[in-house]
């Protein structure tokens, strides 16, 4: 009883712990990114690994999250003979929630995960510490420059996921199965408000790259340095940002779409 | 990998993800026809307005020509007050009437201007004189029910 007491402690105390040090990190991190941003070359390359080697993932995704969104839309929508809402259905999902939530999780899964297996690596094999006996801050040199490239890439991901999507479901319901196509994208942008919709979309993908990137660059850089630990670590960074998407999801969505209306 | 080819992928990726985000605006959001026009601003005094929200559209002979701005509500005549925000390019004579009406049987409540006949047009921050609430479902049950019974109260009294 009291053993089990002791380590329900220790979870806590160290819970708390790692999340007080990684806003330390964080802090840490926004004060040294001079660097990365003077430096954009450093950025650029960083944007490279983690946006445009996602590009196929995220491409092909969203068109069948669209286009399988297309079929179900139809199914459902045509037995109240509404089919041409087919446009709106489609684009608000993808816009509002699938396009941000997807993008992220697939991004996690894609980028977080080599960004911190690539982060632990060096911690492993000692560069980060050849770095710091250089005089170099592997925090400004590494780290920085792959948050900011995640943070980046992560709302051009969500846009390109959503634009697919929606490019998808006009494949399907206009395409293949024949809804009319001027009532498709009128309706569209009917119901789509630019600032409602898409703003608050782009807001949540800029919520999750920075979630997901900052979970990815800590989970590396306070890896274990050994084999075990850089796996491990890897892991816990699909799994923490995944969480984290979901729930920050959850939180942001009751912020924007429930007042007001 | 050589570093133009990198700067390049990066440059595509950017413009792509640019134009994305310009598809998403223009074409599905449609940025274009709203937000940027000049409007003037109307009063409407509802003796109720029923399920209208702010940002409902305002049409006329089934265009539409504004937004419901604001709903407030008038302490001194107890009625609802309705904001729109009407776009410049439309006049209206002063004599224009406004219907909450609902689209559909079940979809969401707008108002409905219906123009008048007066030479003057309204000019920004004026009060629309003639309106019309919005149909409450409840209230047109009970008339209903009422005028039933007293048909069959009536009926009784007549024999």
């Amino acid at each position: 009883m009291r053993a089990a007491l002791i380590r329900l402690g220790a979870a806590v105390t160290s819970g708390v712990w790692r999340l007080g040090y990684a806003s330390r990190f964080f802090v840490y991190l926004l004060a040294h990114s001079g660097t990365a941003l003077r430096r954009f070359r450093l950025t650029v390359r960083e944007i490279y690994f983690a946006g445009v080697l996602s590009l196929i993932i995220i491409l092909v995704s969203g068109l069948f999250v669209g286009m399988v969104l297309g079929l179900q839309g139809y199914d459902t929508l045509q037995r109240y003979g509404s089919s041409e809402a087919l446009g709106v259905l489609v684009a608000l999902s993808l816009v509002r929630e699938l396009g941000p939530v997807v993008a992220g999780l697939l991004f996690a899964s894609r980028a977080g995960s080599a960004i911190t297996a690539e982060i632990g690596l060096m911690k492993a094999t000692e560069q980060l510490s050849t770095m710091e006996m250089m005089a170099v801050d592997p925090v400004a040199r590494v780290v920085a420059p792959r948050f900011w490239g995640g943070v980046l890439s992560m709302p051009l991901l969500a846009a390109l996921f959503s634009a697919m999507g929606i490019f998808g479901g006009y494949l399907v319901g206009v395409v293949l199965i024949g809804v009319d196509e001027g009532a498709f994208w009128s309706q569209m942008q009917a119901a789509v408000d630019v600032r409602n919709d898409i703003l608050n979309g782009v807001i949540k993908s800029v919520v999750f790259g920075v979630a997901v990137t900052l979970i990815a660059v800590f989970e590396g850089y306070d890896a274990p340095p050994t084999a075990e630990g850089v796996s491990g670590a890897t892991t816990r960074t699909v799994v923490t940002s995944s969480l984290a998407i979901l729930a920050l999801d959850f939180v942001l969505t009751a912020l924007m779409f429930t007042g007001g209306n | 990998m050589n570093r133009s080819t990198i700067d390049l992928w990066v440059g595509v990726f950017v413009a792509i993800g640019l134009g994305a985000l310009l598809f998403l605006a223009l074409k599905v959001g449609n940025l274009a026809s709203f937000s940027t026009a000049d409007t003037y601003r109307v009063d409407a005094h509802f003796g109720n307005i029923g399920g209208l929200k702010v940002r409902a559209p305002v049409k006329s002979a089934g265009v539409v020509v504004g937004r419901v701005a604001d709903i407030g509500f008038d302490n001194q005549a107890y009625e609802a007050v309705a904001v729109l925000s009407i776009d410049a390019r439309y006049q209206f004579p002063r004599d224009t009437s406004a219907k909450i009406l609902t689209s559909g049987l079940l979809g969401e409540q707008y108002i409905g201007l219906e123009a008048g006949a007066d030479g003057r047009m309204l000019k920004n921050g004026e009060r629309m004189r003639i309106t019309q609430s919005a149909v409450v479902l409840e209230n047109l049950i009970s008339q209903f029910l009422f005028s039933k019974a007293a048909e069959g109260g009536d009926a009784k009294g007549g024999k």
